[in-house]
């Protein structure tokens, strides 16, 4: 029996297709329940829906064997007691920093509106630059409508919520996908489920490519 | 109101309180019991040192593990033991200093500045057992029998043992010509079996397609047994260092097949814990329902040479706290308790003396209170004579 976490949101939606093309399928409409555990179907799996950011934290304390969270909650996390064996190419998208259109980086000291706090340390620590980094948990776009940061740091998929805000991106941080992560006491454990997981997603990301 | 926040302890502190406390300390006597057994000589290491003596031949992390203070005789910076191998290690090389294999074990509180990634304690007490001066595998093994023995002995039911080799990615970057830097980072991805992060990586170094192909094949070469025979093929290109290492982790696991049949056996030929001192053999132990280890080890001779004496040393630790909350055997049997009323009769005295040196738990009440302690039996007078009711 294996346990595995999945993020609710922007992620899902890529989730279950590539969970149900390993004949993986909650026995229960994930849009309709309230539950939080929903067993499969053939019985074999549980999945835990969490928020994105918690399913790092479920696998590696074991009460997940197994999650699939975007590669920018992984970073963010920043724990070496994961493994991390597959890309799953789903959910592509990238992480950057947007400004209000046509006004490019302020000099100086700049402020900064993310939920990739550290992420977004080491990005401008690279650059040599000094910033005052503002923590927030969504509509980061607003922040520097409003005046509250100089520009944001965050995920980019179609580029349309920053259009409809008047900003543009402008530097790409790094590339975001979904992984495969797996609870390093459950890979030695329960190694013949796991491994046969990882073999057939494997297989069906490489089709899919 | 008072304010109770006084009595919070600091994140990753923590207090035992009489039941927990009895189990531990019944886990702690077995556990020596056993060392004792094994003739492994217990040994006290010191609570601070100089911390330039405390971090000979350790890595960065130990460093950052570890509490510093101001000696106010010496002016030097002291630091509090937050692992107690190296210090054992170095009482082995420079005080005892013996030809033949010194088998020494030790049990105490570490303290740890930033805590373990999963087990959030700042303060394990750690337990542990090293073996010095011989670098055949029979003393690996030795080891990891007796850590197992260590785990049943702790009620650990349903032991899994995950076994690798330093030595196979020490050897394989060597040959492959890795600067410092690209090992480092090298070791970083594969913790993480990152399978893309190694792909990108191998890209940015200039080393030969076939080096790449062996990097990338080390990521799948976990699992049972027969991972061995297929390293054998995969990594045929390899030096003899490579070869011998995955040899002993062969002989190794026949050992432990014909002493331990049903013990589960995972080999991971990428696992490289505590890297950076450790030089052979490495392994560690996990039970279900831990999402981390609970007893780890392997052969660090390396370390022991830093330490000026040129021994080769194996050995493993865990950390009784963890041990003791994990444990199957139930909480400590509660002792039969002999309530002794207010009196001042000196033959009460006697008996209670006696009833105490024959091992039996008595407790006197006492005059300015009425609440009686909890108690299985008490003390009465008839005829003259102190008995024990039942």
């Amino acid at each position: 029996m294996l346990t595995i976490a999945i993020s609710k949101g922007r992620i899902l939606k890529d989730t279950l297709p590539l969970l149900a093309s390993v004949g993986i399928v909650p026995s229960e409409d994930l849009s309709v329940t309230r539950k939080l555990i929903i067993p499969s179907v053939d019985g074999h799996v549980n999945l835990v829906i969490i928020r994105a950011t918690d399913v790092p934290t479920f696998v590696e304390y074991g009460a997940a064997d197994v999650g699939i969270a975007g590669k920018d909650v992984l970073v963010e996390h920043n724990s070496d007691n994961l493994y991390e064996p597959l890309d799953l190419n789903i959910a592509r998208c990238k992480l950057m920093t947007a400004v209000i259109k046509g006004q490019g980086m302020p000099a100086g000291k700049i402020r900064v509106a993310t939920k990739y706090v550290s992420l977004a340390q080491q990005y401008f620590a690279q650059l040599g630059r000094q910033v005052e980094i503002i923590k927030l948990y969504g509509s980061m776009e607003l922040a520097p409508i409003v005046g509250l940061a100089d520009c944001i740091v965050d995920l980019v998929d179609t580029g349309n919520t920053l259009k409809a805000n008047n900003m543009e991106p402008l530097d790409e941080i790094m590339q975001i996908s979904s992984r495969l992560v797996v609870n390093k006491a459950s890979m030695k454990m329960k190694h013949a489920e796991i491994k046969r997981l990882i073999d057939q997603l494997e297989r069906v990301v490489t089709e899919r490519r | 109101m008072k304010n109770k926040n006084n009595w919070m302890l600091p994140e990753g502190i923590e207090e035992l309180l009489p039941e927990d406390a009895a189990r531990l300390e019944t886990m702690r006597r077995e556990l020596l019991d056993v060392f004792n057994k094994w003739g492994y000589q217990y040994v006290i290491t010191p609570m601070v040192e100089f911390l330039d003596s405390l971090l000979t031949g350790t890595g960065p992390e130990i460093d950052l593990q570890t509490f510093k203070v101001i000696d106010q005789i010496s002016g030097k910076t002291l630091g509090i033991r937050a692992d107690m191998t190296p210090q054992v290690a170095r009482m082995a090389m420079n005080q005892i200093k013996s030809n033949a294999p010194t088998r020494l074990c030790y049990l105490g509180s570490v303290l740890q500045a930033r805590g373990a990634k999963i087990e959030k304690s700042r303060s394990p007490i750690q337990v542990g057992a090293e073996l010095y001066g011989s670098r055949h595998i029979k003393s690996d093994v030795e080891i990891i029998q007796l850590m197992l023995e260590v785990l049943a002995t702790a009620g650990l039911m349903n032991v899994h043992l995950d076994l690798g080799h330093v030595g196979i990615f020490r050897g394989l970057t060597k040959q492959a010509g890795l600067s410092e830097q690209q090992e480092a980072d090298l070791f970083d991805v594969l913790q993480r079996k990152s399978t893309d992060e190694v792909e990108e990586l191998l890209q940015t170094f200039d080393c030969d397609k076939k080096w790449v192909d062996v990097f990338q094949s080390l990521l799948s070469l976990n699992g049972d047994i027969d991972v061995l025979s297929t390293a054998k093929d995969v990594l045929s290109i390899a030096d003899e260092s490579v070869q011998k290492a995955i040899g002993e982790l062969q002989d190794i696991a026949i050992l432990m097949q014909a002493n331990f049949p049903s013990l589960p056996l995972y080999f991971d030929l990428a696992e490289l814990r505590c890297y950076r001192y450790q030089t052979g053999v490495v392994f560690a132990a996990f039970v279900p329902g831990f999402g981390s280890e609970v007893a780890r080890g392997g052969r660090y001779d390396a370390m022991a040479e830093e330490l000026g004496g040129e021994q080769p040393a194996t050995g493993f630790s865990a950390d009784i706290k963890v041990l003791s909350r994990l444990s199957t055997v139930n909480s400590v049997e509660i002792a039969p308790v002999i309530l002794a009323p207010v009196d001042s009769d000196p033959d009460l005295y006697e008996t209670i003396r006696d009833l105490r040196a024959a091992g039996k738990i008595v407790v006197q009440q006492l005059p300015d209170s009425s609440d009686e302690p909890a108690h299985t039996s008490t003390l009465y007078k008839q005829d003259g004579r102190w008995l024990v009711s039942e």
